[in-house]
């Protein structure tokens, strides 16, 4: 089977099956990353562009590690070290770098849509690693290919989200995904941070963190951008923290084999209490593992694998 | 007009296992640091007859590895195979080990260069065997399997399938010419 796309833009117009194919695909790639060598040639001689203009420690170190244990080759753009500051624009500096004919491009940025916009435009594979606050793709893939490696299923599971719901691309992927994939999704957080008719997405709203995970599978805690306070969307970080962390006492509403996530960087102490994001029931660094294998089934399957 | 003949059944291709189960032993003197690896697909339900037939014979297990070699295929761009890309598990070290690599049929030899590539990024092994229930000639590259189940000279248009109980429901090889 092989994926029918010449870009990974959003997980809103992928298919149950293209979902499946590419996680039946991540699993098979876990096993090169526990090798003693860990690379394959699969991809020699193909190359791989990084184009940040955001900032981003995981998502850019985990496309990189992909493509090199695929054995591409992988160059990194930020934007601050860049033709950007000059003030180049975005198609400016697209066409640039397609015409040094790279194979891949990896592009993360603050307007919703940019990545969308280079599809258009480029011949090439642009797989989007976030952009603005509408999707982020990988990581959506990489939350389900984690819940089904610890649950075996989506389908039938509670997924409560709790956080900046309206801000939140993560958030946004992984309600098109999981409830495409048969989860029950809920979201929480406060109504400032909750957009008009989400509902229409599939989901439930609860104004408390309590009834949210009441008898949750899953629970997302998403990071709360710190940045915003100064925006009056929330009064305080500490009122935040006091309403709508998850803690050792909220904890106990959610099932006993309850399972947290958390698409990093962690505010320790706001969103999630520190003895959760590193106890028994965090599956946060398994991610941060599952992430890898998921963007080299996109690169690999992006760069013509039948499989 | 579509030629389709039988080129050997469930018994014949459990014969050419047992002689190749003793033909393994006898050649590496037991089963002293060998290890078994089959590639996906049908050289896995092989290798795990194969591995049967010697813990039979000799009364000790043989460690089984599976092996997929998409990722080390020559031909990705151009290959319009439908199969999903599978899981390679070769849970224990190669290094210094007598590896006998197990598939249904050599043709161009270009499965078992790939398998060799990757074989070669689990360790080194001693020294690295091919044990083929069909090989039906064609070499593009220069490989030759050590055990052969049964030699069988086909021509290029001509197609040899072979179908396993564990994954087709029933043993057998058929050479038809190509629909």
């Amino acid at each position: 089977m092989k994926l029918n796309r010449k870009d990974i833009l959003g997980i809103q117009e992928l298919s149950v099956q293209e979902i499946d194919l590419i996680l039946e695909t991540a699993d098979s790639f876990i096993e090169v990353s526990t090798r003693e060598i860990k690379k394959v040639p699969t991809l020699r001689g193909k190359t791989v562009i990084n184009l940040f203009y955001e900032a981003s420690t995981r998502t850019r170190t985990s496309f990189e590690i992909a493509a090199k244990r695929l054995s591409a080759d992988t160059i990194n753009i930020s934007a601050s070290t860049s033709s950007v500051v000059k003030g180049e624009t975005l198609i400016d500096t697209a066409k640039n770098l397609e015409a040094m004919n790279p194979d891949v491009i990896v592009i993360r940025h603050s307007a919703a849509g940019a990545p969308h916009m280079l599809a258009g435009i480029l011949r090439q594979s642009i797989i989007n690693a976030g952009d603005g606050a509408h999707e982020h793709p990988t990581q959506a893939l990489l939350d389900m290919m984690t819940i089904r490696a610890k649950r075996g299923r989506i389908a039938g599971l509670k997924v409560a989200i709790v956080g900046d719901i309206a801000h939140s691309r993560v958030a946004r992927s992984n309600i098109h995904g999981l409830t495409k994939m048969g989860a029950q999704v809920c979201v929480s957080g406060p109504a400032t941070m909750i957009p008009r008719g989400i509902e229409k997405m599939g989901v439930v709203v609860h104004m408390r963190i309590e009834e949210a995970i009441r008898d949750a599978d899953i629970i997302m805690m998403l990071r709360i951008q710190t940045e915003r306070e100064k925006q009056n969307i929330f009064p305080s970080l500490r009122e935040y923290a006091q309403y709508f962390s998850l803690n050792r006492k909220n904890i106990g509403f959610a099932r006993k084999d309850v399972l947290i996530m958390h698409p990093g960087p962690i505010n320790r102490g706001v969103e999630i209490s520190p003895d959760l994001a590193d106890g028994p029931h965090s599956i946060i660094l398994e991610q941060v593992t599952n992430g890898v294998a998921v963007r080299m089934a996109l690169l690999y399957l992006l760069t013509g694998g039948t499989t | 007009m579509e030629q389709k003949k039988v080129v050997m059944d469930a018994e014949g291709i459990d014969r050419s296992l047992t002689r190749i189960a003793y033909e393994i032993l006898e050649k590496n003197k037991g089963v002293e640091e060998l290890v078994l690896v089959g590639i996906r697909t049908r050289g896995v339900f092989l290798a795990e007859r194969l591995r049967r037939k010697i813990s039979g014979i000799e009364g000790k297990e043989v460690p089984l590895g599976i092996l997929d070699i998409t990722l080390y295929r020559d031909d990705l761009q151009t290959s319009h195979r439908k199969s999903r890309l599978g899981k390679t598990d070769i849970p224990f070290s190669l290094d210094g080990k007598k590896v006998v690599l197990v598939d249904d049929v050599l043709f161009t030899g270009r499965t078992i260069r790939a398998a060799m590539d990757c074989l070669i990024d689990f360790g080194r092994p001693n020294r690295i065997q091919l044990a083929v229930l069909i090989d039906r000639g064609h070499r593009e590259l220069p490989i030759r399997a050590d055990f052969v189940g049964k030699n069988l000279p086909s021509s290029l248009w001509e197609a040899v399938s072979v179908t396993l109980t564990e994954k087709d429901g029933m043993d057998e090889v058929v050479i038809e010419d190509h629909p």
